[in-house]
């Protein structure tokens, strides 16, 4: 393998969960519903997955358990701003203190331990493309699921009337009542693909990243994939781009490292954390065009009225 | 069965004064869970959690010692999410607040002088400021979210003083441990009373609170402040501006973060290491909205959640149980106030079939 290779696939490596915790935010957030939880619930799916799989023995079944738990976590989340209608944005920071903390009691037990990681599944006769077959088609589940889901909501949103339903409600959530649509159950469900996504994204950081359970373990992910919505215009294949994006920002301290590049780490270990900073300067400085991109009802509360 | 709000024509006077304190009580009950859930006895977990804490006076100065940075940045923040500003960067800014204040003992270690310790508080709220106004500026004027900037700049911190204080600022006799020499004895706050560890830290954050207090009950900006918040329409048709606010609400609880980062620094730890705070910063927003950002609110708040890491600390002594359980109790109780809220401004009702719908409400 060379280096070039090398160097992508830890840059694929890092940008998955960066990619699904921010399709399923995205989601969410077209619905009007701005959840801040993700880094909360992506660790709730980190701890999960790792100790499903050591409980176990299956890889799969702690991908499963950490779906599952990132999307029973989002409830919570929906319960209190959807029934509720408690305020989104501290709801969204309760979520992730709770998160930091039900995660580290789950994975206290397993700290330390070297866990099972999970498997690539080489696709026939793809795998053999040189360069880009290794890459691309010799890959664990989580990547082709993440681009999978990156298409599939690309599908749903804009070519199937449900997709259009979530879109009237994100832009207009009066309207769309009016017109008889389920907005609170549709912003339920959003909340929880959302969750699941993140979920998702927590199980790659303890079955692939780095295959062990550390405390905090998603160090900022969850924060930096709320930003790559806003960086990707809450557009779905945007998303991808940004992830591959910042992927490779967050990499290239190890390989600068690897150079002998004489910048203390600990700068190079901000770059990731600097460059959503700067990229959400670039992206939403021009009032107009942020304000045509945003759903409008992002973050309002809505009680139906009767 | 479903549940269904109806907005009260009035607040609700009774729920406003009741609401944290339900919480509370939700929170103890859901911690005996799970207590009971992890194989411990809830009655006495519970009991060397909340009560055993507040018996003896070692670990009352604990309380105030955790209590006095959770008020001075709660107090912060309650101003500014009232204004709908959302700084969640506080846990930044009191880094910030504690390296700009360590300037002074660190690298001017030499001078010995009674103006270190109130030019050590300065730099420190100017740091805590400085490091705030950076999602300030930005909010102003570039229009970007306030709470990713700031959240961002926590971690920026986080790493920046890991290098100071393994690099530039490791002291030269500290065996390469990565700590700055301690603190000479005049760079220390003084401690409040003979009886224990408690330092003028607590004082500080009292005297913020109830100055804060005093301002958003007597004076125009206080006015202004929850005008702006409410509807930033309104304020700007009474000549307030949104862009001041801004400025203001984040300068404000950034410089108190930081007042607090030197105050920890100085009065508790005695020397800059790579991790000064469980977490303060993010705490203090729990504090904020269980003192239903009222400063003086937060002064009991503050206090309450200075007795969840006191009893979080007793339990892992006496009964063995992770430290994680204090995250968890905070986590919950947050959540726990935020559902009571609802009841301020809304009726619950729950209803168990269709058909009651229909019938209050006719034809969907």
């Amino acid at each position: 393998m060379g280096m070039l290779e090398a160097i992508l696939l830890t840059v694929i490596t890092a940008a998955t969960p960066l990619v699904l915790a921010s399709i399923g935010e995205l989601v969410t957030e077209r619905t009007g519903v701005l959840n801040l939880g993700v880094e909360g619930m992506m660790v709730m799916g980190a701890a999960l997955a790792f100790s499903a799989t050591q409980l176990t023995g299956s890889p799969y079944l702690g991908i499963l358990a950490g779906i599952a738990g990132g999307a029973l976590f989002s409830l919570l989340f929906g319960f209190l701003t959807l029934t509720l209608v408690a305020n989104q944005v501290a709801t969204g920071l309760a979520l992730t203190i709770l998160g930091l903390g039900v995660s580290g009691q789950i994975g206290e037990p397993y700290a330390g331990m070297s866990g099972a990681k999970l498997q690539p599944i080489e696709i026939p006769v793809l795998a053999e493309i040189p360069f880009i077959g290794p890459l691309l088609f010799r890959q664990d589940i989580i990547f082709y699921l993440s681009i999978a889901i990156v298409a599939g909501v690309n599908w749903f949103l804009f070519r199937t009337r449900a997709g259009l339903k979530v879109r009237a409600i994100g832009d207009n959530h009066a309207s769309a009542h009016a017109l008889g649509i389920h907005v609170i159950r549709t912003r339920y469900l959003a909340v929880m693909f959302g969750g699941a996504c993140a979920g998702l994204a927590g199980a790659q950081l303890s079955l692939v990243y780095t295959p062990q359970w550390v405390e905090n373990m998603s160090a900022g992910r969850g924060w930096i994939a709320l930003a790559l919505v806003v960086f990707a215009s809450w557009r779905p294949w945007r998303v991808l781009l940004g992830g591959y994006l910042f992927g490779a920002v967050s990499i290239s301290q190890l390989h600068a490292q690897a150079f002998g590049i004489g910048i203390p780490s600990q700068f190079l270990s901000a770059l990731p954390y600097a460059a959503t900073v700067v990229v959400l300067i670039l992206i939403s400085h021009n009032r107009r065009t942020t304000l045509i991109n945003t759903p409008a009802s992002l973050g309002k509360p809505f009680v139906p009225d009767r | 069965m479903r549940i269904e709000l109806e907005k009260r024509a009035n607040p609700s006077t009774l729920f406003s004064i009741l609401s944290p304190f339900l919480a509370l009580v939700l929170t103890v009950i859901a911690g005996g869970i799970m207590f009971a859930l992890i194989g411990k006895d809830p009655v006495s977990a519970l009991y060397s959690f909340f009560v055993e804490p507040l018996l003896d006076v070692w670990s009352l100065h604990e309380i105030a010692i955790k209590a006095a940075p959770l008020i001075l940045i709660g107090a912060g923040l309650s101003i500014c999410y009232r204004s709908n500003n959302w700084n969640v960067g506080a846990e930044g800014q009191f880094i910030a607040g504690a390296i700009a204040g360590s300037i002074v003992p660190v690298v001017f270690h030499d001078w010995h002088s009674p103006l270190v310790l109130p030019l050590m508080l300065i730099f420190g709220m100017i740091g805590g400021a400085l490091y705030a106004a950076v999602p300030a500026f930005l909010k102003a004027h570039m229009n970007t979210n306030e709470i990713l900037t700031s959240l961002m700049l926590v971690y920026i911190a986080q790493l920046f003083l890991d290098w100071l204080v393994r690099g530039p600022w490791r002291s030269p006799d500290a065996y390469n441990f990565p700590v700055t020499r301690d603190f000479a004895p005049e760079a220390i706050l003084p401690e409040l009373v003979s009886s224990g560890r408690a330092n003028l830290g607590f004082l500080l954050a009292i005297v913020a609170a109830v100055a804060l207090w005093i301002m958003m009950r007597y004076t125009l900006k206080g006015f202004e402040i929850t005008v702006l918040g409410q509807s930033e329409r309104a304020g700007r048709f009474a000549g307030f501006s949104s862009k001041r606010m801004i400025w203001f609400s984040l300068l404000l609880s950034g410089a108190l973060a930081g007042l607090a980062g030197i105050s920890e620094v100085s009065g508790v730890i005695g020397k800059l290491q790579p991790i000064i705070s469980p977490g303060y910063g993010f705490t203090a927003i729990i504090v904020a909205f269980l003192g239903r950002l009222s400063p003086l609110g937060v002064i009991a708040a503050g206090l309450f959640l200075a007795l969840t890491y006191v009893g979080g600390e007793a339990v892992q002594l006496t009964l063995s149980v992770s430290d994680k359980v204090t995250r968890v109790f905070q986590g919950l109780l947050l959540f726990f106030v935020l559902s009571c809220d609802t009841l301020i401004q809304y009726k619950i009702r729950l209803v168990f079939s269709r058909l009651t719908r229909s019938s209050e409400g006719g034809a969907q």
